[in-house]
């Protein structure tokens, strides 16, 4: 499989007057095409920072973030889903899609139809004109979604995108949207602390330890499931299985204890 | 909701009442203003308040007329107006755009910091003879005036607004791949609209502030002029009239205000 971005030996420390925080250390792996990676572990050990380089907004203090030469050339082709919407709430729903194309210089009709195309196809053309306060949270995050694919990235990057969502509207926009992301044959790193979220969603989880967070483990998912729904993932023989390894990964000097 | 045509007893009962409420305010809204003109009216006539000092309703009304006839009244109530408005304009283009360069450059807000907040907590008045030896007297002094009122705490406030604005939508326009332009200008300004309109709301009333001082020591037009020639001159119904004047001028331009954040809110959609 083709690699399209990987880490190399990168650290990263914070740095305020009281003190040095190391993040990252010595972090490696790999992210392939086409492939739904899940990065989970504590809160603290680095999972944005490693989103952060990995857009380019953040420079590694040691090692490299090396990006596959396609992805390396176009700096749009790199999208990111921050974990509110965000969404503008003085611009019409269209207006907010338009947002990364008024920032692009660009107004092609190509990518007015496109913007188009995928409101009809995720249900939100009835509701461009409407503004975000009038819109439910899940619709709100496919319209943010949209606002990020409207730039045709190759890679998507999500940052917890659902945790500001309630439990049910998160199970049935979280299936939602990893649908359009497969149908749209993204590559895509999730980060989340939602262990059932990212069994569900992935194809691999990278296990990240506590701070200085550095990689545990890579852990590919194979489910037999009906359907691409996060509610038939979490039905699925080997769901608890993944659970129990993942909670062990993370939990597993704390249960030595207990 | 309001999709639904037909609404039902219990929301029309509360409907009623609400209109019912709003109306009984207003009422006794009115009512107080009118007390007020009733006992001040009553009590100079009856000699319990000496109207000399005092005056009364009926007297302003009088003094209105016979100010407008001798005193080309209408023409101090321009230049009062007319001051303000241009003291006003400056102050918000000048405000923002400093505010502006504060945001665009951290580094000039934290090094002026102290000297905005001495310049703020200053009385101006206590600069306004000094703007007279430097400016003369006249139009450029009562502008210089009216702007030193209001113009540092503008500053200070719309800069404050800018700085506190919502980092995620700042991250996500540096995810969408902009810089520091179009984050001032699809985030920094839209967002701070509402803080602009009520920074303008504050301004207005400061800009009057400052005119008016501004006409006390250094003007032969105005009604700040009309104010204190009154006073000298001991014509009581020049004073209270110039003042009730001067009320309703504050009044007409905070609604004006009102009318464009309503205007543009409504453009906005934003509460």
């Amino acid at each position: 499989m083709k690699t399209i971005l990987s880490f190399q030996d990168v650290q990263y420390n914070y740095h305020s007057m009281n003190g040095e925080t190391p993040a990252l250390k010595d972090v490696n792996f790999d992210v392939y095409d086409g492939e739904f990676l899940s990065i989970v572990g504590p809160s603290g050990c680095g999972k944005t920072t490693l989103l952060s380089m990995a857009a380019g907004l953040l420079k590694p203090q040691s090692g490299k973030v090396q990006l596959s030469a396609d992805l390396a050339e176009n700096k749009h082709s790199i999208g990111y889903m921050l974990q509110h919407d965000h969404l503008f709430e003085w611009r019409t729903i269209y207006k907010n899609i338009l947002l990364g194309l008024e920032i692009q210089h660009d107004r092609s009709s190509n990518s007015l139809e496109k913007i188009d195309t995928l409101l009809k196809k995720y249900g939100l053309y009835r509701f461009r004109n409407k503004y975000p306060s009038e819109l439910s949270g899940g619709m709100r995050q496919r319209a943010a979604l949209i606002r990020t694919l409207v730039l045709d990235p190759k890679l998507l990057l999500l940052d917890e995108p659902f945790s500001a969502l309630d439990y049910q509207t998160r199970l049935s926009v979280s299936g939602d949207i990893v649908d359009i992301i497969k149908r749209e044959q993204k590559t895509a790193i999730l980060v989340t602390h939602d262990l059932s979220e990212a069994i569900s969603l992935s194809d691999r989880i990278i296990v990240l330890t506590n701070r200085p967070g550095h990689v545990l483990k890579s852990l590919p998912v194979h489910l037999t499931k009906q359907g691409n729904s996060a509610v038939a993932a979490r039905k699925s023989p080997e769901f608890s299985a993944y659970f129990n390894e993942l909670w062990e990964d993370l939990h597993g000097n704390e249960s030595e204890e207990i | 909701m309001g999709t639904n045509p037909k609404k039902s007893k219990e929301q029309l009962l509360y409907e009623q009442k609400y209109y019912r409420v709003q109306y009984v305010n207003k009422i006794i809204q009115i009512s107080i203003f009118l007390l007020f003109l009733f006992l001040w009216e009553f009590s100079a006539n009856r000699g319990i308040l000496d109207s000399f000092f005092f005056s009364s309703p009926s007297r302003i009304g009088r003094t209105f007329c016979q100010l407008i006839t001798v005193n080309h009244l209408l023409a101090h109530i321009w230049i009062t107006l007319l001051e303000t408005l241009v003291s006003f304009i400056l102050v918000i283009g000048i405000s923002l755009l400093l505010a502006i360069l504060f945001w665009y450059f951290e580094r000039l807000s934290v090094v002026f910091e102290p000297y905005l907040v001495i310049l703020n907590s200053l009385p101006k008045s206590a600069l306004a003879p000094l703007f007279i030896v430097w400016l003369g007297t006249g139009f450029k002094t009562i502008i210089v005036a009216g702007i030193s009122v209001a113009i540092f705490g503008s500053i200070m406030n719309l800069y404050s607004g800018f700085h506190d604005s919502d980092q995620g939508k700042i991250r996500l326009i540096y995810t969408l791949g902009g810089n520091k332009s179009d984050v001032l200008k699809k985030v920094i300004l839209p967002g701070s609209l509402p803080l602009i309109i009520s920074t303008m709301k504050v301004n207005i009333g400061l800009s009057l502030v400052g005119v008016v001082i501004g006409e006390f020591l250094a003007a032969r037009k105005g009604l700040g002029y009309l104010i204190i020639y009154g006073t000298q001159t001991f014509k009581m119904n020049m004073v209270i009239t110039s003042l009730t004047l001067l009320c309703l001028i504050a009044v007409l331009l905070f609604l004006g205000i009102a009318l464009l954040d309503k205007l543009i809110c409504k453009k906005h959609h934003q509460e």
